[in-house]
């Protein structure tokens, strides 16, 4: 950790990184990263942004050394993550949102022990820090309590809570809010921040579903897609280049009820958002270009028998710069062909 | 921990404590499982030891049957608590975490072994108590060092090959099960677990050349009984294959459990509960 080429190099930096994966046996290859350049410098709290399947966990495992890329080259801390594994796994800890880890039988302060043992910390400086990370994850009445009776919830806070035992240098956190009722996640999501300003260097590589939370953590987001990075800033300036025009969103009702194939508006992205069961209409959301006006699109849906029931629009945010981007909304499946 | 002692040796002594820890406290922590991990083979045990007794064979037999009951203990364990062990870990979604770890793999299954051998011998006190205190079966003046010896080769060679076994089963995914299944019953025989190897004749002999339980059985007997015992080979020659098993288990399981993290590296599959 002392060594002065893995202080003074980039938290994470990859070249023309590609992977695929073979299918099955004798199956098509599936490209899941495609020529991906990113880097990322100390103390930077970094977003990858995209839908299932856009390459983001696959990004991460080669970068905390659990997939080999198939071309390209990504170094960790200065260290290759190929040929420096160790030094890379010194320096990083990873966490799934979604998953659980430990052993059923162990209380929730031994479990975190355990982890902390196999990064090789010192037990007396484990244990004083298993208390604190079991304070800020809530979890203190049930630090004694087994792993096994705790609930989902508990179990994900526990998991976040081993990722911090080894005090990285690099956290990968994939999706680590996932499932997450609100406050456990805001509360985490805040303790995120304050670790990353709490020693200079710390270094936060997260991957992400939720705009909100892309937008409330990240200095700088990439918006992944197919294995592609299309765009890489800070959200305000991502939001910028897709300022002009206005931000429309649309409550529809459609024919056969929420759910609807995407109606087409000509050379417009747009793209599906919440359905409303109970008012039986779908939200559609695009960016009006400032040389068109709405009058148009509207008749172009209601040919589509579509009925407009309400028009709202406003500010640029970074949901709007990924359809932008993407062409589509983040949890809209791609459309086949 | 850490005086004087170079910083990866002292990051792998951490990583065998920690996962060491999990199974010592397993074994306090669910006194039901002496149930099914002590109790029944005890029973198993004990039906050898009447049969014995009620066809009047010497008393020597009765010896064989409860040594046989205990070194059982040992193979279930390795069995399902090595064996099939990365396999769980990759259901439980906890392999990947090792994979990303910094310690060695070899220390983590080292851990799982001596956190093993440590809860089973805590089992084996229920065959103890039972095939010594209950049924009075007895031995012979024997070195209690050259017991220990011949014990700890036994030990070493039968979870070294646990090691290498955890490697392969994780090769063969929801096989896992059915391998240890397969692997149980056919090793007790070749084992004469519950009669003298020699009665197996040049297969027993066969089955001693590549399984460490039986041969490990049969010099810790000769030992504890001499030539009622009915050896196989010298307990010296015994003790030095052992030895040799250790250090080809050792460089095997080391071999396999690399070629399986570059498998997974390339494949993107083990670590991946659903694959």
């Amino acid at each position: 950790m002392s060594d002065p080429r893995s202080a003074l190099a980039p938290a994470v930096e990859t070249r023309g990184l590609r992977r695929t994966f073979r299918a099955s046996r004798g199956g098509a290859e599936v490209l899941a990263l495609d020529g991906v350049d990113v880097r990322i410098e100390r103390g930077e709290i970094f977003g990858l942004l995209g839908p299932n399947g856009a390459g983001k966990t696959t990004l991460i495992k080669i970068l905390s050394t659990l997939l080999y890329p198939t071309v390209g080259s990504a170094r960790v801390a200065g260290h290759d993550v190929v040929l420096e594994a160790v030094e890379v796994r010194r320096r990083i800890a990873l966490v799934s949102g979604g998953e659980t880890s430990g052993y059923g039988i162990l209380t929730v302060r031994e479990c975190l022990w355990m982890f902390s043992q196999f990064y090789g910390v010192p037990s007396q400086i484990a244990w004083p820090r298993v208390d604190e990370l079991i304070r800020i994850v809530d979890l203190e009445e049930q630090a004694h309590t087994r792993i096994n009776r705790l609930s989902t919830g508990q179990r994900q806070r526990m998991n976040f809570a081993r990722g911090f035992v080894s005090d990285p240098e690099v956290m990968f956190l994939d999706e680590p809010t996932l499932g997450m009722d609100v406050n456990a996640a805001r509360s985490l999501r805040a303790y995120v921040l304050h670790w990353v300003r709490e020693k200079p260097g710390r270094t936060v590589l997260l991957t992400t579903h939720y705009m909100a939370e892309a937008e409330e953590l990240c200095d700088r987001v990439a918006i992944i897609d197919r294995g592609r990075v299309l765009a890489c800033d800070s959200a305000p300036a991502l939001r910028r280049q897709v300022q002009g025009g206005q931000h429309v969103e649309l409550e529809i009702r459609t024919p056969d009820g929420a759910g609807a194939v995407l109606p087409g508006l000509g050379d417009i992205p747009a793209a599906w958002g919440a359905p409303h069961p109970e008012r039986g209409t779908r939200t559609l959301k695009f960016r009006l270009p400032p040389d068109r006006v709405l009058l148009p699109v509207l008749r172009r849906l209601e040919e589509q028998g579509l009925l407009v029931e309400g028009v709202s629009t406003r500010e640029t945010t970074l949901e709007d710069v990924f359809i932008a981007v993407v062409g589509r909304g983040l949890d809209e499946p791609e459309a086949s062909g | 921990m850490s005086r004087g002692l170079p910083a990866s040796l002292v990051l792998d002594l951490r990583a065998i404590r920690a996962r060491a820890f999990v199974r010592i406290v397993g074994s306090v922590r669910e006194p039901a499982w002496i149930v099914s991990d002590a109790v029944f083979p005890a029973v198993g045990m004990c039906a050898y030891v009447l049969l014995y007794r009620a066809l009047g064979a010497p008393r020597s037999y009765e010896t064989l049957a409860v040594l046989g009951g205990i070194m059982s203990t040992y193979w279930i364990n390795v069995l399902w608590g090595m064996g099939a062990q990365l396999y769980w870990e990759k259901q439980q979604g906890q392999l990947q975490l090792y994979f990303a770890a910094p310690c060695s793999r070899m220390a983590i299954l080292t851990g799982m072994a001596l956190g093993g051998l440590i809860m089973t011998s805590s089992r084996t006190l229920v065959a103890i108590a039972v095939g010594f205190g209950l049924l009075g079966v007895r031995v012979q003046a024997f070195d209690p060092a050259l017991l220990v010896l011949v014990f700890l080769l036994t030990m070493a060679a039968l979870y070294m090959l646990g090691m290498l076994l955890s490697s392969l089963f994780l090769l063969f995914g929801r096989e896992a099960w059915h391998l240890c299944n397969s692997l149980q019953e056919p090793v007790y025989f070749l084992s004469g677990l519950y009669f003298p190897i020699r009665a197996l004749g040049a297969l027993g002999a066969t089955a001693a050349g590549i399984i460490p339980l039986g041969l490990g059985l049969d010099a810790v007997r000769q030992v504890l009984l001499g030539a009622a015992a009915r050896g196989l080979l010298p307990v010296r020659t015994e003790a030095l294959i052992l030895g040799a098993f250790i250090v080809v288990f050792f460089v095997l399981a080391r071999m396999a459990l690399t070629y399986l993290e570059g498998l997974s590296k390339r494949e993107g599959r083990l670590t991946q509960r659903w694959q």
